[in-house]
């Protein structure tokens, strides 16, 4: 299971900004190592992030985001005390959800 | 960047692809893909391909899409982008590099309600031009920039 996933949630006028920093290896698959044998594709494939229950962003990602994903974005809607929470699926069919507060 | 390199990319993207499709081979149907996750526009190496695998027909060169990032990137496998559009009804952002082995790095679905602004980090193996493509109204829009790399980011 891949590390924790850090996420701040904060409010930025009346809209929310959401910062994610994801532990993810990003591996291309276009890479080999050191005897020569292509090292094979392990990347997250889709990022959902939602909000009461609603999806306020959803993305669908390639092996050429850097290792280790950064992502911000912002949505309208929000208070401070709710909850925000982010579920990543990669290529090998592993995933994580964490939450974030707003603050 | 030499032309040698470029082969030995060029030969592995047959065997990544297998790699995938064997690794989607092992999910079961119904499990934990919220959205399905478009493979053709993945596959892509041009704008026109990509647009294409989105559903749509061309995209038009738009002022109201910016792309922020360095011009000149130090370290290619940490290139940051903000993409924002100003457009009404921005749907989806896409980031495009397109001299990476396959051009679509992300795509974003942009709900109602939620900013139509992102920030990300993507790789680029060479300098290159990279477009920001935006979904519209049901159009495409696009606006592009050259980044330059000093050091590339497939290597290791």
């Amino acid at each position: 299971m891949a590390d924790p996933m850090k996420i701040r949630a904060a409010m930025s006028g009346d809209k929310v900004e959401v910062k994610i920093l994801m532990s993810h290896e990003m591996e291309t698959g276009q890479r080999k190592d050191a005897k020569g044998a292509a090292i094979p594709a392990h990347f997250i494939q889709t990022v959902t992030a939602t909000h009461n229950g609603k999806v306020v962003l959803s993305a669908e990602w390639g092996p050429a985001v850097s290792k280790n994903p950064f992502l911000a974005f912002k949505f309208g809607g929000g208070k401070p005390g709710e909850k925000v929470s982010v579920t990543w699926v990669d290529n090998k069919g592993d995933k994580r959800t964490d939450e974030a507060t707003i603050s | 960047m030499n032309s040698s390199r470029r082969q030995v990319l060029q030969g592995t993207t047959g065997m990544a692809v297998m790699g995938m499709a064997a690794a989607a081979g092992l999910f079961k149907p119904g499990s934990a893909w919220a959205q399905a996750w478009n493979k053709a526009a993945f596959d892509t190496k041009t704008m026109a391909d990509t647009v294409k695998a989105m559903g749509g027909s061309g995209a038009s060169e738009s002022k109201d899409i910016v792309i922020n990032s360095p011009d000149i990137a130090e370290n290619g496998a940490v290139v940051p982008f903000t993409i924002s559009s100003k457009l009404p009804k921005t749907q989806q952002i896409a980031l495009l590099v397109e001299k990476n082995p396959n051009s679509l790095v992300a795509s974003f679905t942009i709900p109602e309600g939620t900013e139509a602004g992102v920030t990300t980090r993507a790789k680029m193996g060479q300098t290159s031009n990279v477009i920001a493509l935006v979904k519209a109204d049901g159009k495409f829009y696009y606006v592009s920039k050259e980044v330059k790399v000093t050091l590339g980011g497939c290597g290791g």
